[in-house]
């Protein structure tokens, strides 16, 4: 198939030149430098992939670091929209970014397609028609978490979480299915590096497990804390402490964590094992869930635009809204506020050759939605 | 509530407040000998971290990876030294905090052009992991413990240091008066080069204990750049002894504020906004604390009649 249109694409050139073809314009917003740069990273390269793979003519991506501040990320949507006019924006990984950039470029007519960050209050009061979420609404994997502690059979958690929107979003998620006590709820600081005093609570509570949402280096941090200190309770945590980019930092000390991911590299179907295969080749490392957000985020646009100019908003946002590509994750639609309604997995941490990464090993939410999306009036 | 969860907070914080010790004594050094403001502090302790993450990936030996993060820091901290700070002494502050902020951004994206974006391993090696059982029945990770003593091993070495050697009396001598031993025939600008290194080193020693259990990233120097700062300011700038009183102080009241204030929010809130309000409050307390200080000492616990 593929081959067929870069066949057509080829031959198409000359009079593509010719005509006075309206190019579309992606910006690019996300981290690339400082201590969240792995997962811009990811999402970048993962993106850019899947635009190298189309190749075709007339679509131009610019990409800009935000350094993971909220006033940067306003700068340059500013920036962005007024003066190089792009027709859509995407790439902000950060709930607080994107909560301050979001609602003020879907106000100006841009399209947002987040591949990372799904506040809660985008996906309810505040949702707009031009903005969709390709990844997953915040509390999705927490959730899937929840019904998997109860399936486990535990019954006093101890969470833990960052005091930032998706840390709320997060443990929120995690208590509106999980059946159980709580032995003690935590909210740290963002970007905290030092676990020891959270630690010594989880040693006093007469918790059973512990449940943490403590993205990139955080994650790493608390699981290395964790595993020295002599605590022994099992730990479950959605997949952004455990994904590609940051397993071997942790090393053996997450073999065996139980995570929920939306996407991992066993899933059996073409499109993933080609863009696994894909992404290996080009960037000499394993792909993440973030990259694999990057990569249905651009194959979402590309296949949108096959159908529609962006100029046509109405047009545009219908194709989009269809959502007629080959996702990694493979069944892949929208709900009604524009949030993904999809399948989210367990994964545990498992040891392969050298190389640390994950292994499905059971369904913890099928054809999931979130929870927000009845309160969102489009 | 036990008294068992209390101790083990207080080493928690004191392990903490030495941890910040390293990298204050550094630089309350270089600011009270040179009168140079350092934001690039934290890139050394980068540098430590990213050495000793390297070294012990190749050789396997952690005190190997030890001895590289001081000798690292301590050449990154002298080459900074000889090729920008050097011009900066006789500029004003403003001039320093900018070209130390870009020395920032030089280090950080210089690292990721060396070692990639995403975090290093650096694990704590096995005979320092795992828990020992302390007297009064406490189970504390001996990794930390054996942090709580090589800080306070240090700081005996700097007193002495300081006190009783040729070095430190022409130390105490340059934040006393520059010119002074300048025409006391000193060759200040050494001096200078040494006290720079010496505490480039300390921040990447800091760097390497702490990166061992925390993940070794670009840009995970500015947090502890910005609690050496307010160390510093708590404990009277050029101080060393202040910088120690100070390091335990901030150790202290972070640890123990964000453990108990959240539980004394509960006694008149709802569970859940009391976790929530407890934490903000909580992240705030140190600066509630620095502005306290200085409301009724100016010039810090031990600063001078600057």
């Amino acid at each position: 198939m593929k081959t067929i249109r870069m066949l057509a694409m080829a031959a198409a050139i000359p009079a593509l030149a010719a005509a006075a073809q309206a190019d579309t314009k992606i910006g690019m917003i996300t981290t690339l430098s400082g201590g969240g740069a792995g997962l811009g990273v990811d999402v970048r390269d993962g993106f850019m992939l899947a635009i190298e793979q189309d190749g075709r003519a007339g679509v131009e991506v610019v990409i800009e670091d935000d350094q993971r501040k909220p006033d940067a990320a306003v700068q340059i949507a500013d920036r962005m929209i007024q003066s190089e006019k792009v027709d859509i924006l995407t790439g902000i990984i950060w709930s607080n970014l994107a909560m301050a950039v979001v609602p003020a470029a879907t106000a100006q007519d841009v399209f947002y397609l987040s591949p990372n960050a799904g506040p809660s209050a985008l996906a309810g009061k505040r949702c707009h028609k031009n903005y969709f979420n390709v990844a997953w609404q915040n509390d999705n994997l927490h959730e899937a978490a929840g019904a998997y502690a109860n399936e486990a059979g535990l019954t006093n958690s101890f969470i833990l979480a960052p005091n930032y929107p998706a840390g709320k979003d997060a443990l929120t998620g995690y208590k509106r299915m999980y059946g159980g006590d709580l032995a003690g709820e935590i909210y740290t600081k963002l970007g905290q590096t030092d676990y020891a005093a959270e630690i010594a609570q989880i040693r006093a509570s007469g918790a059973d497990s512990v449940y943490f949402f403590l993205p990139g280096g955080m994650g790493i941090s608390f699981l290395k804390q964790y595993a020295g200190s002599g605590v022994d309770l099992p730990v479950v945590g959605p997949a952004f402490s455990f994904d590609q980019g940051i397993l071997q930092a942790v090393g053996e000390a997450a073999l065996g964590v139980k995570n929920t991911s939306q996407w991992n590299k066993d899933i059996d179907n073409p499109a993933n094992a080609a863009f696994v295969a894909a992404f290996q080749d080009k960037y000499d490392r394993l792909p993440s869930l973030y990259a694999s957000q990057g990569y249905d985020t651009a194959n979402l646009i590309l296949s949108a635009l096959d159908k529609a100019e962006v100029s046509d908003q109405d047009a545009f946002r219908a194709a989009l809204k269809a959502a007629e590509f080959a996702s990694v994750r493979g069944d892949f639609k929208f709900g009604p506020n524009h949030h993904p309604v999809q399948d989210i997995y367990v994964r545990e941490v498992i040891k392969e050759g050298d190389v640390f990464t994950n292994k499905i090993i059971a369904t913890g939410l099928s054809d999931h939605a979130d929870a927000y999306a009845g309160a969102c009036k489009m | 509530m036990t008294y068992i969860l209390v101790l083990e907070q207080i080493l928690n914080g004191l392990q903490l407040g030495v941890m910040l010790f390293l990298m204050a004594a550094g630089l309350t050094l270089v600011f009270g000998v040179m009168g140079l403001i350092n934001l690039a502090h934290g890139a050394l302790y980068m540098v430590g971290a990213f050495a000793a993450a390297a070294v012990a990936g190749w050789t396997g030996s952690f005190l190997l990876a030890l001895m590289a993060s001081l000798a690292a820091a301590a050449a990154a901290g002298a080459l900074m030294e000889l090729v920008v700070i050097r011009r900066l002494y006789r500029r004003d502050h403003l001039d320093q905090v900018l070209a130390t902020f870009a020395l920032i951004l030089i280090f950080s994206e210089g690292t990721r052009w060396l070692f990639g974006s995403f975090p290093l391993f650096l694990d704590v090696p096995s005979y320092l992991s795992g828990p020992v059982s302390l007297p009064g029945g406490i189970e504390y990770p001996l990794y930390r413990l054996t942090i709580i003593l090589i800080g306070l091993a240090i700081a005996v070495g700097l007193f002495l240091l300081i006190a009783r050697t040729r070095i430190g009396i022409q130390i105490r001598a340059g934040e006393a008066d520059r010119e002074m031993i300048a025409a006391l025939g000193v060759d200040i600008s050494r001096l200078y080069t040494l006290v720079f290194a010496l505490g480039a080193a300390l921040a990447g020693l800091a760097g390497a204990l702490v990166g061992a259990i925390q993940s070794v990233q670009v840009g995970m120097g500015e947090p502890v750049l910005i609690l050496a700062f307010v160390v510093i300011v708590i404990g009277g700038i050029g101080s060393i002894k202040g910088a120690l009183a100070g390091a335990l102080l901030v150790g202290m009241t972070d640890t123990l504020g964000g453990v108990f204030l959240p539980r004394l929010f509960t006694l008149f809130m709802e569970p859940a906004s009391a976790a929530s309000a407890g934490a903000s409050l909580a992240s705030m307390l140190i600066y509630i604390l620095m502005a306290a200080i200085l409301l009724v000492r100016p010039s810090g616990l031990y600063g001078g009649s600057t």
